[in-house]
């Protein structure tokens, strides 16, 4: 026991069993979506009204490729956290809750499978 | 765990008893924004699938968003995304422990709300001046 640290105190705790990790993946994936989503609103801006191959050839470059990737990784974590912890507040039969987390999950991995596919083939399809 | 039927118990004071504070409107803000860009990360990988599928896909949902109805979700979306942002960089403030004083976060609570209104404007000036207005 003299050895134990605060951290040993915390890992395994809270109603998931996962100690910090909502919390800390929560604050992780904010600060890199800061950095992240700044990149977004400038993309945007510079490819709105432009016509398809245009916007084709900047999407599929990698200086682009990559930040969308990024976004879309941090993003889509950092949502499924959020709307989990909206989810724990409000939905309070156990059954509905479940429900309610797995479809999260489903939308959460869809829509970043959905982005990261186009933007895959973007880059490498034809 | 026995099963006893429940004491009626006092409960705390709840929403409804409180005068509107600033600090609780930019909570309630910060949840509603973040639930409406979760299901806006939908126009996201709407508009990188149809740059995937080609011309005709990519023209049905720029047509879409070029609709005075998609421009104004446009609209909103920016607006709770920079609102979330300036929301989630108070919130990482306050992880450090700093401004924690009623005055310190009631005026982060307005620079969150007056900043998100200034920058939406901001970026939709220079998006719409770049491109000579729609």
């Amino acid at each position: 026991m003299a050895h134990r640290t605060p951290l040993a105190k915390v890992r395994g705790l809270g109603s998931a069993r996962e100690g910090t990790g909502h919390f800390w993946r929560q604050r992780v994936t904010a600060v890199s979506n800061l950095f992240l989503v700044c990149f977004l609103i400038f993309l945007v801006v510079k490819l709105a009204g432009q016509d398809h191959a245009t916007v084709r050839a900047a999407l599929a470059h990698p200086l682009y490729a990559i930040p969308i990737l990024l976004l879309v990784i941090s993003g889509v974590v950092h949502m499924r956290l959020g709307m989990q912890t909206i989810i724990e507040d409000y939905v309070h039969s156990e059954g509905r809750k479940v429900a309610a987390l797995m479809r999260n999950s489903f939308f959460a991995i869809a829509v970043g499978l959905t982005c990261a596919f186009a933007v895959a083939k973007l880059s490498f399809g034809s | 765990m026995s099963h006893s039927k429940p004491v009626e118990r006092p409960l705390s004071p709840h929403l409804g008893i409180y005068r509107m504070q600033i600090n609780m409107v930019m909570s309630i803000v910060h949840r509603i924004t973040g639930s409406a860009l979760y299901f806006g990360t939908v126009l996201l990988a709407a508009w990188l699938i149809s740059a995937a599928l080609g011309p005709d896909a990519f023209a049905f949902v720029n047509g879409l968003f070029a609709h005075p109805l998609g421009k104004f979700v446009l609209f909103g979306y920016s607006w709770a995304l920079l609102h979330h942002m300036l929301g989630g960089i108070r919130h990482l403030i306050w992880d450090t422990g700093r401004a924690m004083s009623p005055r310190a976060s009631d005026a982060l609570g307005w620079l969150t709300i007056i900043g998100s209104v200034t920058l939406t404007g901001l970026l939709w000036l220079v998006a719409l001046s770049q491109r000579g207005g729609i």
